[in-house]
């Protein structure tokens, strides 16, 4: 049966070895500062007894005034799983870190991210819209996107 | 004798091909934004009198409405009831046109089934335009014909008589297969009253 | 002489009779080997997760049938399973039971098409196709006199089904199910020994065991890679801890691995469903839910094992009666992730071969 890990105890150990990236922790999820993104996929990936190696979804939300980017993280040898979340206040120039260095799997869906959402992934192999054609005006998902 | 075993240089690039696309489909996007007149005044004219012309015709027409090849450009969920059309159970062979020819070229009917996109629609606007004179053209499921039920989104042209001609409608999501054969003999009454020797309007 | 070569595009359009559905890849190529492929989607993008805000969570079930249009029965129960996580909402036994006999042979149905098509893309132009037609012809029709339709469903509901099984289902579903093996074991003496496939089949396309956690594959692709791992088992929904099956798992990650996979995946869902006709219990088959469905402020992730992969819906809710944010997790996008280091260095009729062994479907990758 899948464990949805404690953030609390998750988020300590962040703290221990990345210090400032926790903002708070409730539940099964941990949010913390965009500028840790890359560190703490890597280090959620490479410590052992976490062992997070497979990235089961990574998608977005509007909350009008702030993004918010989900990563929902899973350890398949240990079968227990954690949500990642980062919040993005800048509207009209949204960035963050890719993470397709340390899972391939998010290749795709940071492309469809960026096509209907607008945030600009950096260090992403090959950033260009995915799902809508080149010339298309405007972030349909955002929620004050009019056609 | 050696092969050039440099590495080449970039030839195709990726982003000036992705540009010409989107421009092509902001330009259809632009022009086709009101419904084309279907093709049914079939409906209203009278039969040949001339008798020599008349047979000629007949003979004409029967062996065209025997053997109508579509073409396969399945877009969506209803390419799967044209797909059990074209098996054993509801055999479409019957009626001469179980050869679904993937080049346009060589087809004469297009059967749209599914969603077709604004993305899509300058391909589906090319496959018709490569189809020879005489060519038909089906809508099958609502989605072809109005949109369906996707009609509010930003990406999906709301039926596609906005694109090509239509000549049969056939509702349904998805219809079933004996809806199609349906569809399809209504396509044969249509093709069985043409008048071949006169002067046609281009399309 | 020094002879001169030039790398070309060749575009695989999306018109094609060999991809499933409207899909393009740009291939550049030497001669008959691929140097690289870049593959287009977005041909089919009807934009399902804006739509699905303008409606209420139970109307929001229409949409899921269209997207893996193969497998609605199990489209209809992840999203069933996300919204009943988010709003506390208990589901009956006979619904439960019901849900899973449906779900398993949507399972079979699914997996017919997915060989089906790969024999028809390696060259058998058709007939073992037709020969699974057959059978997903008796399927159909027992979907048929249950909900009344051949492909989109919408038959199950939020906390139960929408309608009960009439008289004469299980003594069908017992006919199909007593008969079912035989025509399997037929389609293996077809297929299993045949040079052709084996030599087409065996050694390509492998994908290794590191790099399909590391793609986030799922399913049958994360399977044949040597990796057991099956939501049914992993973290049992519905009433799926109560059956005995085992979770059939390859060893090398190639294209035969993964054709092999379904056809042992047929088989065990064929003792699923004898186990749950055996258990059927009376009973409702719809919990009492209100009219107009307002779920608490919060999120939920809830998801199946689909025929293709995990599918999982992601749901926000804000207190109203829409959802705030509706995203699906999609398999066939991503086990089409790999493609490209797959098909890099093989020719042009291999990865045709390994495109259909991914068994996508387009309604999925594009929403």
């Amino acid at each position: 049966m899948t464990v949805e890990l404690q953030a609390a105890e998750i988020a300590a150990k962040l703290e221990a070895a990345l210090p400032g990236c926790t903002i708070e922790s409730s539940g099964n999820t941990i949010v913390i500062k965009d500028e840790f993104v890359l560190k703490a996929a890597t280090f959620l990936k490479n410590t052992a007894g976490l062992d997070f190696n497979y990235l089961n979804f990574l998608t977005a939300t509007d909350y009008q005034t702030y993004f918010e980017v989900i990563y929902d993280l899973v350890s398949l040898e240990h079968n227990h799983k954690l949500v990642l979340k980062v919040k993005l206040n800048n509207r009209e120039k949204p960035e963050l870190a890719s993470v397709t260095g340390v899972w391939k799997g998010a290749d795709f869906q940071e492309r469809e991210i960026f096509d209907l959402f607008g945030i600009n992934f950096t260090g992403h192999p090959n950033l260009k819209r995915i799902f809508l054609w080149e010339g298309f005006q405007g972030y349909p998902l955002r929620k004050d996107f009019k056609q | 004798m050696e092969l050039n075993n440099q590495p080449q240089p970039e030839v195709y690039s990726d982003k000036i091909l992705d540009k010409t696309e989107g421009e092509g489909i902001d330009f259809v996007k632009q022009q086709h934004q009101i419904q084309i007149e279907d093709p049914d005044s079939w409906q209203n004219e009278e039969a040949n009198h001339n008798f020599i012309l008349a047979s000629a015709d007949a003979l004409i027409n029967w062996s065209r409405a025997s053997s109508v090849w579509p073409v396969n450009a399945g877009l969506a969920c209803c390419a799967f009831e044209m797909i059990s059309t074209a098996s054993s159970r509801f055999d479409i062979s019957r009626f001469g046109m179980e050869i679904f020819r993937p080049s346009p070229r060589q087809a004469d009917l297009l059967i749209v089934n599914g969603t077709l996109t604004w993305k899509m629609a300058p391909q589906l606007k090319r496959i018709y335009e490569q189809m020879a004179e005489p060519k038909y053209v089906i809508a099958m499921g609502s989605c072809a014909i109005s949109g369906g039920l996707f009609r509010n989104s930003y990406a999906v042209v709301p039926g596609v008589n906005k694109i090509i001609p239509v000549d049969v409608y056939i509702p349904g999501c998805p219809p079933r297969p004996e809806a199609l054969l349906y569809g399809i003999q209504m396509l044969h009454k249509k093709i069985k009253k043409q008048k071949n020797f006169e002067k046609r309007k281009s399309a | 002489m020094a002879l001169k070569t030039e790398t070309f595009l060749v575009n695989a359009g999306p018109q094609h009779p060999s991809t499933h559905g409207v899909f393009r890849m740009r291939f550049i190529l030497d001669g008959e080997v691929i140097q690289d492929v870049e593959p287009v989607f977005g041909y089919l993008h009807r934009g399902i997760e804006k739509l699905a805000e303008g409606l209420t969570y139970s109307q929001d079930m229409v949409f899921t049938d269209r997207l893996d249009y193969l497998a609605s029965m199990t489209n209809n129960q992840a999203y069933a399973v996300a919204v009943e996580k988010l709003a506390g909402i208990q589901v009956p036994e006979r619904a439960e039971y019901l849900r899973v006999i449906m779900a398993e042979l949507m399972r079979i149905s699914s997996h017919l098409m997915g060989v089906g098509f790969l024999t028809n893309d390696i060259g058998a132009f058709l007939t073992p196709l037709l020969y699974m037609y057959r059978e997903r012809e008796k399927i159909l029709d027992l979907f048929d006199m249950v909900c009344g339709q051949r492909l989109t469903y919408n038959y199950m509901r939020i906390g139960g089904v929408s309608q009960d099984i009439p008289e004469e289902f299980l003594p069908a579903l017992k006919k199909f199910i007593d008969t079912l093996p035989r025509f399997i074991q037929e389609y293996e003496q077809l297929l299993a020994t045949n040079e052709i496939l084996l030599v087409r089949t065996k050694n390509v396309g492998i994908l290794t065991k590191e790099a399909a956690i590391n793609y986030s594959t799922a399913g049958p692709v994360l399977r044949a890679s040597g990796v057991k791992w099956d939501i049914r088992k992993a973290e049992p929904y519905s009433v799926y801890s109560r059956f005995n099956f085992e979770i059939p798992t390859g060893s090398k990650g190639d294209v035969y691995d993964r054709y092999r996979i379904k056809i042992e995946e047929m088989k065990q869902s064929i003792g699923i469903i004898k186990q749950a006709m055996e258990q059927l219990p009376q009973g409702e088959i719809q919990a009492k839910i209100p009219k107009v469905l307002r779920p608490p402020k919060g999120e939920a992730y809830g998801r199946i094992e689909g025929p293709k992969g995990e599918l999982g819906f992601y749901l926000v809710s804000d207190g109203a009666t829409n959802p705030y944010r509706l995203h699906i997790r999609p398999p066939s996008l991503l086990n089409l992730t790999p493609l490209r280091e797959l098909v890099i260095g093989v020719k042009i009729a291999d990865a045709m071969a390994i495109f259909g062994s991914i068994d996508i479907c387009m309604g999925e990758v594009d929403r």
